[in-house]
């Protein structure tokens, strides 16, 4: 019986339960021994010009070892230089991929004569000791002339206080227009609505954290990172180094969300600093630090448009989306690209029309934040599908059965310009409307509104589609080795960071060998033992990295075949592998067989090891339906998130336990936007949520217990036939929350609220409602 | 993250506690629990020269029945006034509140009086003891005073407490009506509240709306006046003066203020 | 100042300065990093420890505020075998990267000291203060449970 799709409990948790991950602060590595301290010195100001920096009394301050500013910084490559005027555009869809913008909008390591978002790094102090670093910092004195702070997405579009003159406007990128009404003059019903899908911090509990020492010409650096490679490549480039030159380690990784691909500029200049002062150099943000100098997510306007027919078809969906970037532009036009690509979801919709605009302020810069643009895309049309049943008068469970794309209709090409390679829409909707007991929660509705219970209950439904491994062209690599002792180590070019591959590898190993789990180790994250590789993000691993894994299992067995059929003298069509004992023999011959051990050391110098890197040449694309269910206390506007049904379908499950784990978190991120979660600024660029206190991380508190329903409809886009899990609760969950609160009070005349659903807002909405005199 | 240097001093004694303070000077904090104090000095919004630990006092960790007060020392936890059997049948309001501050990690330090000398009006505590009419001992380097409850919160973070006097004790009266609610709004079960409620009988008072504690006079005057909950809870926000901030703007906590009251009353009523 | 704590049984004792935090006492002096900072506020529970049995926030006490006096932390659960929490933990999937996790077994086992048999919401509201942003809170909730069941059938 195969060990894929069984309960099997992590590998990597006794020593996480023990003795803790050693994350990048645990480190106490000989290299580091005698490392620096490093503590950043962050604007404090929005946008200002820097008119001077005196680090003279910081220099003096106890067990200083530097201060460094960008005046320091002359030991490195030049950047490249700004676009002349009249040159070339970058060519069409290179907007679109998640690469810095560069050019006018580049972004530097230390802040040189101009900040523009509270939070980037204008100096650094290095001290012996953590704890003289923030005294020192303090004495750091920079000057600064404030400029008009560009704080919103009106005023990204329209100010006149430029991020970067030169630029011209603080609109790097506008791409499509979507203007064409003819198709919604068609429609019997039309709806629009602007939505705002709210700027978030991604927390993940641990911080970024890097150390860097240079030795004898090599750069190491310890990063908290999804990708070693990546990080590698960014320093290569950064410093002019080959490859040769660098080793990148992650180490344990406290989470990351997104917020951690590659090195970011505090990484690099973490590494340039211990190459400038000759020096081991560490560093571990503070959360304050965190939630200003990590990079924030969503932070879309999302302008609307859904027309259809009294009978439910929906015939024309529109999404026009502003996408505000923050300070500089990280990921160019990325994120609403891919919110473009999936704008239309899971529903067959003959005109569908997208077009966005990226915005620069003076804020956190944006980048990817789990989903990616995706959440976005299903949280505007799943909105709209409700405002659209809302509109003719149908139950939204109803509306969506009849829009939902039918099985016999992929690979589907979308609206948005994705081609679905499988899907089971309407099972899983009607699945999960099965499992929450739809019609008793409405019957339930429909007895406390006849009563006006203060408390009534919302239902809220979110079907999706995701894409997954999105970048499926860039491949994932592994190595498998089996020793001559019969254990076996898996090198994996994915990056786990808390995901659990090391166990799922070794399930697929087992699987494939017969080698037991306990014998096999999972190495990741050293660019020294895995030289290529691309990491984990986009939800790609177990599709990428596993499928590799796999292929390299059958590689080493098919060498074990050959090996094992001279050590037999037997033919290889007569050799069989008995995964159940992990022991090859002749067909029919029990005495005949060898162990793993016995072939390995058979197997002469080059023992037994094969490399696979498997691309899977398309994305895949995982699908569900959640279904919310809230109280709604309709004199305070307090929501509480009562049940939450779930069918998460990414294909057949290799391990439940992780797949149910991956859920249940993006689940309760999901629910965090719709309910609690928002990055605010002031007028002037001022944080208002910088800490814990204020940014309303969720707690088990808030949450119930989730009901997840299995369903699995296999890709053919690799041979595991797996989609990605990452994600997809994320993406599900915020629509159908915000859909049940919304719901909850639509019989009062409300018709829409902004996340997140706080108290405050809910309270807003229904008492504009009842002051308009709308509702029963 | 890290506090600004200081100079630790611990007392053993409350005269002791006391002295070290007197002689020290102005920039001189007491250290209880400090789960007020420090999160504070961490951010450097406070810059002590001096901390005086006075969490080994055992002196002042107790709950003791006087006859028709309870006693409560000042560096008794929440979380022992959470689990205190002679609070729940004698004062179970104090009790109650005290059960639903922070977190269970924040209820094992926090104190009780370094919450009431902290003064901050978006506390629970203060509300409470001014409910209760409590009368809070101090002593300083110029002897022991006691400070009735509706005197002690001053402003903003400011008690009556003179520089170097230190809370030594809590005197409750046991409650004549034994009718008592708590409403504490948040958005979070962990946050602080946004708007809070306290009533014990007849009397009433508000968590976070205003720079200190306040009692709703209208609203008892209501009440004693023969009003139905309902009623006289209409009067909520009267004499307050609510802040606009992230999480409510003041129209809404006084929105919040008259429907937590009657919710209140209408617990209390069916209590008492 | 000199402290000296009793953590996990042993003595550790250091000169250090006044304003060193408990959690840094922890993960330096006495060389123990399974313990995490989270956040500064006292919000995130990652630093969550036994002081004299009872769980505590690292990150808000001075080392001098546990000078004599005893501290466990992860480290120091269970004699050679997993603590029933610990196992449970790891039975249910209760953790994923593993950074809040030393904070959140320590914050179990206190609970499940004052409360043996909790239900399921007061576990939720026990572990408000230690957040968790990979599992969703679902798996530690029913870690906690089958621990305290496990308890309860010894």
């Amino acid at each position: 019986m195969s060990i894929l799709g069984t309960r099997v409990v992590r590998t990597e948790d006794p020593r996480l339960l023990t003795v803790g991950g050693t994350y990048v602060d645990d480190l106490r590595v000989p290299e580091l021994a005698q490392a620096a301290r490093v503590t950043f010195v962050r604007s404090p100001l929005a946008h200002a010009l820097i008119t001077g920096i005196d680090v003279s009394a910081a220099k003096k301050a106890s067990g200083v070892v530097a201060v460094l500013t960008a005046a320091d910084i002359d030991d490195l490559p030049p950047p490249p230089p700004p676009p002349e005027e009249g040159a070339e555009p970058p060519p069409p869809g290179s907007e679109a991929a998640p690469l810095p913008l560069g050019g006018h909008w580049a972004e530097p390591l230390l802040a040189v004569d101009r900040v523009r978002f509270v939070g980037e790094p204008v100096a650094m102090v290095l001290t012996d000791e953590t704890y003289q670093g923030e005294d020192a910092a303090e004495l750091v004195s920079v000057d600064y002339e404030p400029l008009p702070a560009v704080v919103d997405f009106d005023s990204g579009l329209t100010s006149q206080s430029l991020l970067f003159p030169p630029a011209g406007s603080n609109v790097p990128l506008t791409i499509g227009a979507a203007d064409d009404d003819s198709a919604f003059d068609a429609c019997d019903a039309v709806v629009e609505q602007i939505i705002v899908n709210q700027r978030l911090a991604p927390v993940p509990m641990e911080g970024r954290a890097t150390a860097a020492v240079w030795a004898d010409g090599k750069l190491t650096v310890w990063v908290s990172t999804q990708n070693a490679q990546i990080s590698r490549f960014i320093l290569m480039g950064a410093f002019g180094l080959d490859m040769s030159a660098i080793r990148v380690v992650a180490p344990d990784v406290g989470g990351a969300f997104g917020a951690k691909i590659g090195a970011d500029r505090d990484a690099i200049l973490v590494a340039w600093a211990a190459r400038h002062t000759g020096r081991a150099v560490r560093w571990a943000e503070t959360r304050s630090e965190n939630l200003v100098g990590m990079t924030h997510g969503r932070a879309q306007r999302q302008h609307i448009k859904i027309g259809g027919m009294r009978d439910g078809r929906i015939l024309a969906y529109r999404n026009v989306v502003v996408q505000d970037t923050g300070a500089y532009p990280r990921m160019s036009g990325f994120l609403p690209f891919l919110t473009g690509l999936m704008a239309s979801g899971p529903y067959d919709i003959p005109t569908v029309q997208t077009a966005y605009q990226v915005v620069v302020t003076n804020t956190t810069p944006i980048s990817a934040y789990r989903g990616a643009g995706r959440p976005e895309a299903t949280a505007a049309i799943e909105r709209a599908v409700d405002l659209f049943a809302a509109e003719i008068g149908m139950d939204p469970g109803q509306v969506r059965r009849i829009n939902l794309v039918p099985p016999d209709k992929f690979p589907y090409s979308s609206g948005g310009g994705a081609v679905y390679d499988t899907g089971e829409y309407v099972a899983a909707l009607d699945k999960v409307l099965a499992g929450a007991g739809y019609d008793e929660l409405r019957a339930e509705q429909a007895r406390r509104r006849e009563r006006g219970d203060t408390v009534q209950l919302g239902i809220g439904l979110a079907s999706y589609v995701e894409i997954t491994a999105a970048d499926a062209a860039g491949g994932e690599t592994a190595r498998v080795v089996v020793h001559d002792d019969g254990s076996a180590t898996v090198y994996t070019g994915s990056s786990a960071h808390g995901q659990g591959h090391h166990t799922a590898w070794a399930m697929l190993l087992q699987d494939e060998l017969g080698i037991p789990m306990d014998d096999i180790t999972v190495i990741h994250g050293d660019t020294d033992l895995i030289p290529f590789g691309t990491g984990t993000y986009a939800s790609r691993s177990l599709q990428l990295g596993g499928t590799a894994v796999r292929n390299a299992a059958i590689d080493v067995k098919e060498q074990a075949r050959g090996v094992a059929a001279a050590m037999l003298e037997a033919s290889e069509a007569d050799l069989e592998l008995d995964t159940a004992r992990g022991a090859w023999q002749v067909r029919g011959d029990p005495a005949s067989s060898r162990t793993w051990a016995e072939v390995a050391a058979h197997a002469g110098p080059q023992g037994l090891a094969a490399d696979a890197n498997f691309t899977e040449g398309q994305p895949s694309f995982p699908f569900g339906t959640h279904l919310a269910v809230v109280e709604v206390d309709t004199e305070t506007g307090k929501v509480r998130l009562i049940r939450h049904v779930t069918v998460d379908d990414a294909g057949p499950v290799v391990s439940p336990l992780l797949a149910e784990g991956q859920r249940h978190g993006g689940i309760a991120q999901g629910a965090a936007q719709a309910l609690l979660e928002e990055v605010v600024y002031d007028a002037d660029g001022n944080p208002v949520t910088g800490t814990l206190v204020d940014y309303a991380i969720i707690t088990a508190a808030e949450l119930p217990s989730f009901e997840l329903l299995a369903s699995e409809t296999p890709t053919k886009a690799n041979p595991l036939g797996v989609k990605g899990i990452g994600e997809a609760g994320t993406i599900g969950a915020t629509p159908a929350v915000q859909n049940a609160v919304i719901d909850a009070v639509s019989h009062l005349g409300v018709r829409h609220i902004d996340m997140p659903a706080t108290p405050a807002r809910v309270w807003a909405a229904i008492n504009e409602a009842s002051a308009t005199g709308e509702g029963q | 993250m890290i506090p600004a240097p200081f100079t630790y001093k611990r007392a053993w004694s409350v005269d002791e506690a006391v002295d070290l303070v007197a002689r020290d000077g102005e920039d001189t904090k007491f250290l209880a629990g400090g789960h007020s104090l420090l999160p504070l000095m961490k951010l450097r919004l406070a810059v002590p020269q001096t901390l005086v630990d006075i969490g080994r006092l055992g002196e002042l960790s107790y709950i003791r029945d006087e006859g028709d007060y309870v006693a409560v020392g000042a560096a008794t936890t929440h979380g022992e006034l959470a689990g205190s059997s002679l609070l729940a049948s004698e004062v179970p309001l104090l009790a109650h509140a005290a059960g639903q501050i922070g977190d269970p990690q924040v209820r094992h330090c926090g104190t009780i009086g370094g919450s009431l000398a902290h003064s901050d009006p978006a506390a629970d505590l203060p509300a409470v003891v001014l409910t209760l009419d409590a009368t809070l001992v101090a002593r300083g380097p110029s002897g022991t005073r006691e400070i009735a409850a509706a005197d002690f919160f001053r402003g903003l973070f400011e008690s009556a407490l003179e520089p170097g006097e230190l809370l030594t004790e809590i005197r409750v009266g046991k409650p004549a009506s034994s009718g008592w609610a708590f409403q504490k709004f948040t958005k979070r079960a962990i946050d602080w509240a946004i708007v809070g409620v306290v009533v014990q009988g007849g009397r009433v008072s508000l968590v976070n709306m205003g720079q200190t504690p306040v009692r709703a006079a209208a609203v008892e005057a209501a009440l004693a006046g023969g009003a139905s909950p309902r009623d006289a809870a209409a009067h909520a926000a009267e004499g307050t003066s609510a802040s606009d901030d992230l999480n409510a703007s003041r129209a809404y906590r006084e929105h919040l203020a008259r429907v937590l009251v009657r919710r209140a009353l209408e617990d209390a009523h069916a209590a008492g | 100042m000199r402290v000296t704590v009793t953590v996990n049984g042993s003595q550790v004792d250091a000169e250090v300065p006044d304003r060193t935090l408990l959690v840094h006492f922890l993960r330096e002096q006495a060389g123990l990093t399974a313990t995490n900072v989270g956040c500064d506020t006292s919000s995130c529970g990652a630093c969550t420890v036994l002081l004299e049995g009872r769980s505590v926030k690292s990150c808000t006490l001075l080392a001098a505020q546990a000078d004599g006096r005893e501290v466990v932390t992860v480290e120091g659960l269970g004699d050679g075998e997993l603590h029933p929490v610990q196992r449970a933990f790891r039975a249910e999937h209760g953790l994923q990267c593993g950074f809040c996790t030393p904070g959140m077994v320590m914050a179990a086992v206190s609970l499940l000291d004052e409360n043996p048999a909790p239900t399921e919401e007061e576990v939720r509201t026990a572990l408000e203060g230690n957040l968790c942003r990979c599992t969703g809170y679902h798996n530690i909730v029913r870690a906690v449970l089958a621990a305290a069941g496990e308890r309860q059938t010894r």
